[in-house]
């Protein structure tokens, strides 16, 4: 069946809500105007106040009640309006959810989606990719989809898992991307990156939006006949070093994407691991494409420079692959 | 693992009596408990960590401890040790758990009173004061979500209400009336800050009436009294009525961790209140009512040292983590 980022989203929330009476709701407007971006419209008609929990704009005390509620063994799943305000509940998913398991062996099982990511002329508030900041917190579980198969086999693997799952959903492909989407029940593991296009010249690691960019500038590359494999993580921890040394030693030579900054971004630490574990298969240095370490700008000519395109990854990949 | 003998309630004959006896028996354990931890184990370097005790406080603990039904959910601070025990856990694991031994309930993974166990709903604190307020109301969720009837207990000290979390949380449990029960002990004191330059109102619980939350304030150093108000208000969220807070005034008798002599406290109040003391205020209800004689009194701190001496004798002989496990259980893989 032929569906949207979006819809693929909300279906796979939607079965999940059927499927198990203990997975509820609970965000800022999800209820009776069904989000933000209208992932949990209907939600609130078909499974009531009790499972579609309209809440305070209180980011804390969103993530703190989920964390409880799970604790006593429902799954809920938290939506931040925007990912940008996830900080304003930093404390309660890196210090109370992410430490219950290691320190007193309990289990969190509950899923925070954050709609991230630029494109959309969201100003600094409204555009940032935060992700690194939980990549870098042990005992949370973090993935960004890139498609709408990808986006519901997700949702459903975040919401059965028994761990503080936070699902990054890129806002620019809500409604850009559509695709067929398998009929019925299916979870797309967390931990497994897939290797989205062979190719045998140099390898993109990119996830999220940036897989469509780095197609984008694969097509233009192998016109020119250079032949690119994308790896889509699609899990950003834990992280599956499996495939991407796999890509690296098939290739020889690396490009690191992603739409994040790129100071203490993934790209630093997935660099790290290919030169520890990959380096005498390496023919060129391991680069990075990444946005520029600023917040993200508003007015459409910054906001362009800002985010990495097809333009600069093909550019970039040329200089590699002719390293 | 069974509870020390002395903590096994005898057969109500007198109801009263009983009570007191139980009050005593629970308040003077956590006492002892957390003297030879505080005084001894931590000096003696075997707890080489943090040790924050609940000296003069172990009136709230035990008073509204002992109102819950087993299928409540507790979320205590961190000098709250009186509600691991009323839950079953024994002393000794209390003890490992200090001395980071895989005897304590985080096998060494945390110290002090860090430490949780679902199964007997018991969720653990963390160090940032009041993030376990929204927690709490979550658990609330739960169980009304589930048609339950119990109620969630939600300790925090003076200085936790002025995080954001508390007021986060406090909002959210009365919009959605969720049946929690809030204990403040107000202890005057966060860490060196007094009351004065925490909060500009004179009562923790002048804060709940913005939140539509009813709230009374009760001497904290009187166990009955606390066990009276405890009773109320769970009685109110059991009920369904929503939240409910408690302000029990009292005094933290000791530094805010055993590393810190309190020089900042004039010593005129602690002083004042040393003479509150809710265990020697217990001990005279005792006699005064004809519960217990001074020796049976007496008798109970005996028992109650020879378990200690035990337990920590068990403690002690509990080994440490084996460092492999250090990455084990980050994940879990159920």
């Amino acid at each position: 069946m032929q569906m949207t980022y979006l819809e693929a989203i909300r279906q796979g929330i939607w079965e999940e809500m059927e499927r198990d009476p203990d997975v509820f709701l609970m965000g800022e407007d999800i209820g009776i105007y069904g989000g933000a971006f209208k992932i949990t419209v209907g939600m609130l008609d078909r499974f009531g106040e009790r499972r579609v929990i309209d809440t305070p704009i209180s980011e804390s005390a969103i993530v703190g009640a989920a964390i409880g509620a799970s604790l006593m063994g429902l799954r809920p799943v938290a939506e931040m309006q925007f990912a940008d305000f996830i900080t304003c509940g930093y404390d309660q998913i890196v210090n109370f959810a992410a430490k219950c398991r290691y320190r007193w062996g309990a289990a969190v099982p509950m899923v925070i989606r954050a709609p991230s990511g630029g494109g959309i002329h969201g100003g600094p508030f409204h555009s940032q990719n935060p992700e690194a900041w939980f990549v870098h917190t042990p005992g949370l579980k973090v993935v960004a989809p890139s498609t709408a198969t990808d986006a519901k086999g997700l949702i459903k693997s975040a919401i059965r898992d028994n761990n503080p799952v936070l699902y990054f959903e890129h806002k620019a492909l809500y409604r850009r991307i559509k695709e067929e989407v398998p009929e019925g029940d299916f979870t797309v593991p967390i931990g497994q990156a897939a290797v989205v296009r062979e190719g045998s010249d140099l390898s993109i690691i990119t996830y999220g939006a940036m897989v469509h960019v780095a197609r984008e500038a694969a097509e233009t590359l192998e016109k020119e006949g250079i032949s690119v494999e994308i790896v889509d993580l699609r899990t950003l921890a834990p992280l599956d070093e499996d495939t991407v040394l796999a890509s690296v030693r098939k290739t020889s030579k690396v490009l690191l994407l992603h739409e994040d900054t790129l100071t203490g971004g993934i790209g630093g630490e997935l660099a790290a691991r290919i030169s520890e574990k990959a380096f005498e298969s390496l023919d060129g240095p391991i680069l990075r494409v990444t946005a520029p370490d600023t917040p993200v700008p508003y007015s459409p000519p910054l906001e362009e420079a800002f985010l990495p395109n097809a333009a600069k990854v093909t550019e970039r990949a040329r200089w590699l692959a002719r390293y | 693992m069974s509870a020390p003998a002395i903590l096994h309630s005898p057969k109500k004959t007198d109801p009263s009596r009983e009570l007191a006896l139980e009050f005593l028996r629970y308040m003077a354990m956590m006492r002892e408990i957390e003297d030879r931890i505080e005084r001894k184990l931590y000096r003696q370097g075997k707890i080489v960590g943090g040790v924050y005790v609940g000296r003069g406080q172990e009136a709230i603990p035990v008073g509204v401890g002992l109102t819950a039904e087993p299928e409540d959910v507790f979320c205590p601070s961190h000098r709250d040790m009186a509600l691991f025990l009323i839950r079953g856990i024994h002393p000794r694991q209390i003890f490992a758990q200090y001395m980071g031994r895989v005897g304590g309930l985080t096998r060494g993974k945390d110290g002090n009173m860090h430490m949780g166990d679902m199964s007997r709903r018991i969720i653990s604190i963390i160090s940032a004061m009041a993030a376990s307020v929204p927690v709490a109301a979550g658990a609330a969720l739960a169980l009304k979500y589930r048609g339950a009837r119990n109620i969630s207990y939600c300790f925090f000290g003076d200085g936790a209400t002025s995080r954001g979390d508390w007021h986060e949380g406090l909002n959210f449990a009365s919009v959605q009336k969720l049946p929690v029960v809030y204990v403040c002990n107000n202890n005057q004191y966060a860490y060196s800050t007094p009351l004065s330059k925490q909060m500009a109102c004179a009562n923790v619980s002048d804060r709940a009436p913005g939140y539509n939350i009813p709230a009374e304030i009760v001497d904290g150093n009187d166990v009955f009294a606390v066990y009276d108000a405890a009773r109320r208000a769970a009685e109110h969220a059991r009920a369904g009525n929503g939240p409910y807070l408690i302000e029990c005034k009292t005094f933290r008798m000791t530094g805010h961790s055993a590393h810190d002599q309190a020089e900042y406290v004039p010593p005129a109040l602690k002083e004042e209140w040393a003479g509150k003391d809710p265990i020697t205020r217990l001990e005279a209800k005792l006699a005064g009512e004809g519960w217990a004689s001074r020796k049976e009194i007496g008798r109970i701190h005996d028992q109650i040292r020879e378990e200690v001496d035990a337990a920590i004798e068990w403690a002690e002989k509990s080994p440490y983590p084996e460092a492999s496990e250090l990455l084990e259980n980050v994940y879990d893989r159920s």
